[in-house]
C-alpha cells in the first residue's frame, strides 16, 4: 500500500510539474523579442505589412498574453496541444513523427555505453595503474571534454569520405527496395556514427562513475570478507562488488535518461537524424510556440516516467532502497 | 494592334533550342535524382509559401504560366501564348489544352483565375499581383489578367516558383485566406508540374515521382527526385563529395565552396541566381544620429574596403555589387565604387562635423542577424577604427530578435541580406521606398526618404517600353549608389554543386526555382 500512495503522491506532482513547464515557458516564450510572424516571414524571402498582421492575427497573436495563456492552458486540459505555427501541422502529431528515431538514437546510445561503460570501469578499478585503468581515464576525458559536433564531423569525415562505409545523413535511404530486413540494416547502418558520437559523452561518464564506486567497493570490508571465504577473484568482483557499485551509476543513467532531447539536440544537427532535437532546436529559433511547449511537455513526460523506472531499478538491485517505500 | 505576339510554332522553337544548346548528347530517360533542401519545409505550396526551400519542390509540383531562358527572356510554359494590349491593362494569357493536374483534372482558365486570387490575399509579395483587378475567363483555355495599370513587372511575376497554378477543386473549398493553412499545402499536394508527390517527410525528404500526364510531352526526363533535409552545411559537402547527393543548390560557404571545387567528380557554379537575386549590404539607418548626414556615410563606405571583404571573407566566391539591383539582372547598372581612401573619409567626417576628441569621432552600432555574417560585422568594426569611429558589435540571439531591431529600427548599422525576386518591383523597392519605411524586416529599414528616388520606382512600375525603364531604374541605381542608405558591398556567393552524372542541371536565371523536367542522369 506503501508504494501505491507514494506512486499516486508522485502522479499529482507529475501533474502540477508539467502545468508549471508549461505555464513557464509560456511566460519565457512571450518574453523573447520578435514572433513566428517573423520566422514564417525568413523563410518566405520577407512579406508585406498586411500579410504579418494577418498571420498575427491567424494564430492570435496580437491578443493580450493573458488571454493567450488562458486559450492555450485550456487546450492542453483537454488534451490538445494545438497546431504549429510554423509548420501548420497538429503537434501531436508532429512529436510523435519525430519521437521514435530520437528514442532509437538516445536508447541505444545510452543501453551501450551504459554497458560498455561499465565493464571498463569494472576492468580499470581491479588495476588501478594499469594500461587499461590509463586508457579508460583517456577516453573519458576525450568523450566528456570532445565537442559532439565536432566528434560528429570528424567521425563523417573519416567514416563517409576516407573511407565510405557509412552513410552521411539521415535514418534510412529511400531509394533502397528491400523487405523488413533490409531496411533493418540500412537503418543499423545510418545509425553507427550517431550512436558513436552521442554514445562517447554517456560513455565517459559511466565509466568513469563505475571506475569510482567500484574501487571504493572493493577495498570494503565484505569484499575483504568474501575473499578471504575463497572465493575467485571473478566472483567476488562480479557478483559481490559490481551489484553494491551499480546504484550510482543506474541514478546516474536515470538522470540521463531525462536529458533524452537536449543531450541529442547537436547530434540530431550534424547528422540530419529527423528526431525531435533537431525540432525543439528549429521551433525555439522560429519561435514556434506551440511545438515547443509540446516537446517540453513530452520531455517533462520522459523525465517523470525516467525518474520512476530509476526508482523501480535501484529497488531491485538495492534492498536498503525498498524499505523505505 | 498586339504588341507582343507569341507564335506558338515560334515558341516551340525556342523552347527546343534552349533545351539542347547545353549538351550535345541526348538526354536519358528515367533514375532517381538525389538532391538537397538545406531547411525544413514549412510548406509546399508555393501559390501561398515564397522562399528558396519551397521554391525547390514547389516549381516541380505546380506549373506556372511562364518560364525564362538564359537572356531573361519569357518562354511558354502553361501559357502557350500570350499579349499584352497597347495600353498595358489587359495580359491575355492562352493555355495550352493538355495540361492535366496530377489527379487527372483538366487545368482551364478558371484554375488560373483561382490562383492569381490565392495568391494575391496569402502570398507575401503583395506588389507582384497588386494591380491585377481582376482575371475573365473567356473560355476554358483562356485567362484575361484585367490591370488597374500597366505593370511590367507582372511578367517575371508569372514565372518560377511566383505564380503557381493551384487546382481550385482542390484548394477552392474554403475561405481563399484559409488556403496558407490547408491541410493539402502538405499531404496529397495536387498540381500540374511534372512531378507529383509521394511522400513529405518533416526534417527527413520530400519524394517526387514523374507525372506521366505531364503536359509537354515526353518530360520529365526523371523518374523520382528525393530531396533530402539536410541542415548542417558541412555534412552536405561530405554527401557531395562521397555521391550521396546528386545535386544541391544555395551553398554559401566560401570555404566550403572552395573546397568542393577541387574535387573531380563535382561542378561547382554560381550560374542560377540572377533572379533571385540574393545581395548583401550594410544597412545604415539615415533618420538618427550622425548617420542622417550622407556624409558620414560616405566616409564609411570609403573607409569599408571592399576588396578586402571579396578577397579574404567571401574568398573570391563572391561577386561586387554597387546598386540595390542584382548584377545578372537586366537592369544593372555597376556604379562608381568607393575605393578604399581614409583620407577622404576623414575629411568628409571633418566637414560633417565630427573630429576627433579623445581619439574618438562618434560611437555606432552594428547588428547582424545569423553567424555566418558575423566576420562582415567584425571586419567593419576594425575598418572604421581607423578612421576613429568606435564600433560596438551587438550580437542577436536568433532572427526573431534581430528581425525585431530592424523592424523597429532600432539600429545604427546592420549587416542584411535581401532577395531581388524577379523584377525590381518585387524585392527591390521595398527597400527604398519611403512609404514602405519600419514595416517589418526587409522593408525600408534604413528610413530612407527621397521624393525623385519614389518618383523614379513609381515611373518604372508602370512603364512597358524597356529601354525606357532600362533609363529610370539607371538613374534610380546612380541615386541610390550616391547617397548610401545601404553600402552594397556584395552578391551572396550561392552556388549550385552536381556532380558528373546531373546532365542539364538548373541554372538557368530561376535556378531551383523552376521545373527540372529537362533535368537527367547520365547514368
Amino acid at each position: 500500500m506503501a508504494i501505491l500512495q507514494t506512486f499516486l503522491m508522485r502522479a499529482v506532482y507529475a501533474v502540477i510539474l508539467l502545468m508549471a513547464v508549461l505555464v513557464l515557458n509560456f511566460s519565457m516564450m512571450h518574453l523573447a523579442p520578435g514572433d513566428v510572424a517573423d520566422t514564417i516571414s525568413q523563410s518566405m524571402g520577407g512579406a508585406d505589412q498586411e500579410i504579418l498582421d494577418q498571420i498575427r492575427a491567424d494564430y492570435g497573436l496580437d491578443q493580450p498574453f493573458i488571454v493567450q495563456l488562458g486559450r492555450y492552458m485550456g487546450n492542453v486540459l483537454r488534451f490538445d496541444l494545438g497546431y504549429s505555427f510554423f509548420y501548420n501541422t497538429p503537434v501531436t502529431e508532429l512529436i510523435l513523427q519525430r519521437l521514435p528515431a530520437t528514442l532509437l538514437l538516445v536508447f541505444t546510445a545510452q543501453i551501450l555505453a551504459l554497458l560498455i561503460g561499465v565493464l571498463l570501469g569494472v576492468i580499470s578499478a581491479r588495476k588501478p595503474n594499469g594500461i587499461m585503468s590509463h586508457f579508460v581515464t583517456i577516453l573519458a576525458l576525450f568523450g566528456y571534454s570532445a565537442p559532439v559536433f565536432w566528434t560528429g564531423i570528424l567521425l563523417l569525415i573519416g567514416f563517409s569520405l576516407k573511407i565510405q562505409i557509412f552513410p552521411v545523413a539521415g535514418m534510412q535511404d529511400v531509394t533502397i527496395d528491400g523487405g523488413f530486413w533490409v531496411h533493418l540494416v540500412d537503418i543499423a547502418r545510418h545509425l553507427v556514427l550517431p550512436v558513436i558520437t552521442l554514445g562517447s559523452i554517456f560513455l565517459a561518464l559511466y565509466s568513469r562513475l563505475a571506475r569510482a564506486t567500484m574501487m571504493e567497493v572493493l577495498g570494503s570490508d565484505y569484499v575483504r570478507t568474501a575473499k578471504a571465504k575463497g572465493l575467485t577473484e571473478r566472483e567476488v568482483v562480479y557478483k559481490h562488488a559490481l551489484k553494491n557499485s551499480l546504484s550510482p551509476v543506474i541514478t546516474l543513467a536515470g538522470l540521463q535518461f531525462s536529458a533524452v532531447i537536449s543531450g541529442a539536440v547537436l547530434v540530431e544537427a550534424v547528422f540530419s537524424w529527423p528526431g525531435l532535437g533537431t525540432l525543439a532546436f528549429q521551433s525555439i529559433i522560429a519561435r514556434d510556440t506551440p511545438t515547443i511547449l509540446g516537446i517540453l511537455f513530452f520531455s517533462a513526460l520522459v523525465v517523470i516516467v525516467g525518474n520512476l523506472l530509476t526508482d523501480l531499478a535501484l529497488r531491485l538491485v538495492d534492498p536498503r532502497v525498498r524499505g523505505k517505500g | 494592334m498586339k504588341r507582343l505576339v507569341k507564335s506558338l510554332a515560334m515558341a516551340t522553337a525556342l523552347t527546343a533550342s534552349f533545351a539542347t544548346f547545353s549538351q550535345a548528347e541526348e538526354p536519358k530517360k528515367g533514375g532517381t535524382l538525389i538532391t538537397v533542401l538545406g531547411s525544413n519545409v514549412r510548406n509546399l505550396n508555393s501559390a501561398v509559401q515564397s522562399g528558396i526551400v519551397t521554391g525547390f519542390p514547389g516549381a516541380q509540383l505546380f506549373a506556372s504560366p511562364l518560364r525564362y531562358d538564359e537572356n531573361w527572356d519569357p518562354q511558354p510554359y502553361l501559357a502557350k501564348s500570350w499579349d499584352i494590349s497597347d495600353d498595358g491593362l489587359t495580359v491575355t494569357l492562352n493555355l495550352v489544352d493538355n495540361a492535366k493536374f496530377h489527379d487527372g483534372t483538366p487545368l482551364t482558365s478558371e484554375d488560373v483565375a483561382f490562383s492569381v486570387e490565392v495568391i494575391k490575399a496569402n502570398h507575401p509579395f503583395k506588389s507582384m499581383f497588386a494591380p491585377v483587378e481582376s482575371v475573365d475567363t473567356p473560355d476554358a483555355h483562356t485567362a484575361v489578367l484585367n490591370l488597374s495599370k500597366p505593370h511590367p513587372a507582372l511578367m517575371l511575376a508569372m514565372s518560377g516558383q511566383l505564380m503557381s497554378i493551384i487546382p481550385k477543386h482542390i484548394y477552392g473549398d474554403g475561405e481563399i485566406t484559409d488556403v496558407k493553412t490547408h491541410a493539402r499545402n502538405n499531404e496529397n499536394v495536387v498540381g500540374s508540374g511534372p512531378f507529383k508527390l509521394t511522400e513529405f517527410k518533416n526534417g527527413e525528404h520530400v519524394i517526387l515521382e514523374r507525372f506521366d500526364d505531364f503536359f509537354i510531352e515526353g518530360r520529365p526526363y526523371l523518374d523520382k527526385v528525393v530531396m533530402r533535409i539536410i541542415t548542417d552545411p558541412a555534412a552536405r559537402a561530405i554527401a557531395y563529395e562521397n555521391g550521396e547527393l546528386h545535386m544541391g543548390a544555395f551553398e554559401s560557404l566560401p570555404r566550403i565552396i572552395n573546397r568542393l571545387k577541387k574535387v573531380d567528380s563535382l561542378t561547382v557554379t554560381p550560374d542560377g541566381y540572377g533572379a533571385i537575386g540574393p545581395i548583401d549590404w550594410l544597412a545604415m539607418n539615415t533618420t538618427k544620429g550622425p548617420l542622417a548626414d550622407v556624409r558620414v556615410r560616405k566616409a564609411i563606405a570609403y573607409a569599408v574596403d571592399k576588396n578586402f571583404i571579396h578577397k579574404a571573407l567571401m574568398q573570391g566566391t563572391a561577386n561586387d555589387s554597387t546598386s540595390g539591383i542584382h548584377p545578372d539582372s537586366p537592369f544593372y547598372v555597376a556604379q562608381e565604387g568607393y575605393d578604399v581612401d581614409l583620407e577622404k573619409s576623414a575629411a568628409l567626417l571633418d566637414e560633417a562635423g565630427f573630429p576627433v576628441k579623445d581619439g574618438s569621432r562618434m560611437s555606432l552600432t552594428i547588428d547582424f542577424g545569423w553567424p555566418g555574417v558575423k566576420p562582415q560585422v567584425e571586419y567593419v568594426k576594425a575598418a572604421l577604427k581607423k578612421v576613429d569611429i568606435d564600433v560596438e558589435v551587438r550580437a542577436s540571439a536568433d532572427f526573431p530578435t534581430w528581425a525585431k531591431k530592424m523592424g523597429t529600427m532600432d539600429f545604427d548599422m546592420s549587416w542584411d541580406t535581401v532577395f531581388n525576386w524577379g523584377d525590381p518591383v518585387i524585392g527591390v523597392h521595398r527597400t527604398y521606398d519611403s512609404t514602405n519605411i519600419a514595416k517589418g524586416v526587409w522593408s525600408n529599414t534604413q528610413g530612407y526618404s527621397n521624393a525623385r528616388v519614389d518618383e523614379l520606382m513609381a515611373m518604372a512600375a508602370v512603364e512597358g517600353d524597356d529601354a525606357k525603364r532600362k533609363a529610370l531604374y539607371a538613374e534610380f541605381q546612380q541615386i541610390i549608389a550616391d547617397e548610401l542608405p545601404v553600402y552594397h558591398t556584395n552578391t551572396l556567393p550561392y552556388h549550385t554543386v552536381y556532380n558528373d552524372k546531373v546532365g542539364n542541371p538548373p541554372l538557368g536565371i530561376w535556378g531551383t526555382s523552376t521545373p527540372i523536367d529537362m533535368t537527367y542522369l547520365k547514368e
